[in-house]
């Protein structure tokens, strides 16, 4: 009886803490039109551009529908790891103070920022599948039912990590430093743009080591029946990932500082 | 209420808190009185459990600061020095954010927030997004949003820190009204002199992490030796000194400045035996009483403390 009741508490306290993300995210109607243009314009400047160049990457599919999967991770790691800066944010603004001295766990406050940010992940993510199906990739049900699997796995490690390194840091100014070094190798380096198979050798390499990489090739399976892996090998990485990348983020909040 | 045991933070080789042990009792509205830096700030977020003290420890409505800091944080409310609800929620948003995480439970919530909002004169505002608010608003939400779960002690650091005289003049009734209206305890930190005189029954002086002086405010007043009277005359300073209410007496600019247990009473019978030009009398402020336990003027040192700054990168 105890517990139940506690976990109901447990609940409500993350679901408080994800309703004003939501909240804060619908009224800050910018933020959504800027995160989800850009994704739009690589796919129709570099997906028609290049596509015009280099018509055969896959047999069947143009060039623009192949990187289709790629942009829609592409906007999953942007909007996911830039969800991090909103810790610093709430930092900033003593808003983070008043969450700390609540009677709340830091692994709450952890779970319902994560659910924040995944919201958002897949709201913009939503809006991409829409456009998906206008260039014509072939939608079913079940590819369906896979991408969404495959965007709140990515979203939820990918957000971990940005709210994990967040927590470490004072100033936006510093998070600067994360998108260099974290959010554009997570992109280049996941086979967004490009197939995998005849990389030379180190970039390879690096590529297997971009849990991002799991994240496209799964839902280039999903979308277009094409892959370097089989589904369930990326699947299992994603899932390992976004484990490792959970217990990170929990782990950085518990240890991070009240004021 | 509250139990201070042996409390001391350091930073490096910098002591904010140097062993501080001190009682407050319940229903009590205790002010810490101090400079900038003297340690308040950091002894109210000990005492909150978002700071660890480097030893000694407390007790907050009979839990550990140390051992239990959750339960210490289900017991209290707090306003901090900045106001820290979201500003892109309305009044009423953030309270019901505030209300989900103290637990307040699910049928008692809307009405606990019309309570506190009510309490704090914020009703018709509630619907507003709290960027709109003023200074004076955010600061009573705060308020607003540390009642919503019936704390048993109530943390106010620098309520009235950078709002204009009118405001702080409102907050002092909302925390009047608090006092009267909800069974809590108040810990207030300022350095404004008259803020503590009109809100605290009891007030700790603390000087570079010490608590200094203790006592009520009249109590603290009535140790510098009661009032004082200047009066221009030309009789002699020991025509003056024959009277016994008169503890001292001084040459000051012309004037002499007497030390006296009640000016009301000595003043009458003064003017009848001493020709005067003029007279005046004062009681001592608290201002006086700060002046002469620490030896320096509580407005010396610049707005937001060295020490403040300096706690927020530990």
């Amino acid at each position: 009886m105890q517990s139940t009741i506690s976990v109901e508490d447990h609940l409500t306290k993350i679901y408080a803490l994800w309703l004003r993300e939501f909240k804060v995210f619908m009224r800050e109607k910018s933020r959504l039109v800027a995160s989800t243009f850009t994704p739009i314009l690589w796919l129709f400047v570099i997906g028609s551009g290049f596509g015009a160049a280099n018509p055969s990457t896959v047999p069947g599919v143009d060039y623009q529908q192949f990187i289709f999967p790629g942009i829609v991770a592409m906007s999953i790691i942007f909007s996911s790891v830039f969800f991090g800066s909103y810790i610093i944010w709430d930092r900033k603004f003593d808003f983070l103070k008043s969450v700390m001295v609540a009677p709340v766990s830091r692994g709450s406050v952890f779970v319902g920022k994560t659910l924040g940010g995944m919201t958002t992940s897949l709201i913009q993510a939503a809006i991409l599948l829409a456009i998906g199906g206008a260039i014509g990739i072939p939608f079913t049900p079940l590819s369906l039912v896979q991408d969404v699997a495959v965007i709140l796995l990515m979203s939820f490690g990918l957000t971990s990590l940005g709210l994990a390194l967040g927590s470490y840091m004072y100033s936006l100014e510093g998070f600067q430093m994360i998108v260099s070094f974290v959010v554009f190798p997570l992109f280049f380096l996941s086979g967004a743009l490009f197939p995998l198979d005849n990389l030379p050798g180190w970039l390879r390499a690096l590529t297997a080591a971009d849990p991002a990489t799991y994240g496209v090739d799964a839902l280039r399976h999903a979308m277009l029946g094409v892959g370097s892996n089989s589904i369930g090998f990326d699947a299992a990485i994603l899932v390992g990932y976004t484990a490792a990348l959970g217990a990170f983020g929990i782990f950085s909040f518990k240890r991070m500082k009240a004021v | 209420m509250i139990r201070i045991r042996n409390l001391v933070k350091k930073y490096g080789d910098l002591t904010a808190v140097d062993d501080l042990t001190l009682d407050i009792n319940e229903n009590e509205v205790f002010g810490l009185l101090g400079s900038n830096g003297a340690g308040k700030t950091t002894t109210i977020h000990m005492l909150a459990t978002l700071l660890k003290p480097t030893s000694g420890t407390a007790t907050v409505n009979d839990y550990d600061i140390v051992s239990q800091p959750a339960k210490v944080r289900a017991s209290i409310g707090i306003v901090f020095q900045a106001p820290s609800s979201d500003d892109m929620l309305t009044g009423y948003e953030n309270l019901q954010l505030h209300s989900m995480l103290y637990s307040v439970p699910r049928h008692a919530r809307r009405q606990r927030i019309e309570e506190v909002l009510e309490l704090v004169g914020l009703t018709d505002r509630r619907h507003d997004q709290v960027k709109a608010y003023s200074g004076g608003m955010r600061r009573r939400l705060e308020i607003a949003r540390g009642l919503l779960h019936k704390p048993k002690v109530m943390f106010l650091d620098e309520p009235t820190l950078g709002l204009d005289p009118a405001s702080r003049e409102t907050m002092w009734k909302y925390v009047k009204r608090l006092v009267e209206e909800e069974k809590v305890t108040i810990i207030l930190t300022t350095h404004y002199m008259e803020e503590a005189d009109m809100l605290c029954d009891r007030i700790g002086i603390i000087d570079k992490g010490k608590i200094v002086a203790l006592d009520t405010p009249a109590g603290l007043k009535a140790g510098l030796g009661g009032d004082i009277i200047r009066i221009k005359t030309k009789d002699s300073i020991d025509r003056v000194r024959q009277f016994d209410f008169v503890h001292k007496v001084e040459q000051s600019d012309g004037f002499l400045v007497l030390s006296v247990k009640d000016a009301k009473k000595a003043l009458p019978v003064l003017l009848q035996n001493v020709e005067a030009e003029s007279a005046e009398f004062a009681s001592p402020t608290l201002n006086d009483v700060f002046i002469q336990i620490t030896g320096r003027n509580i407005k010396e040192q610049a707005e937001g403390g060295f020490m403040e700054r300096y706690a927020k990168y530990d």
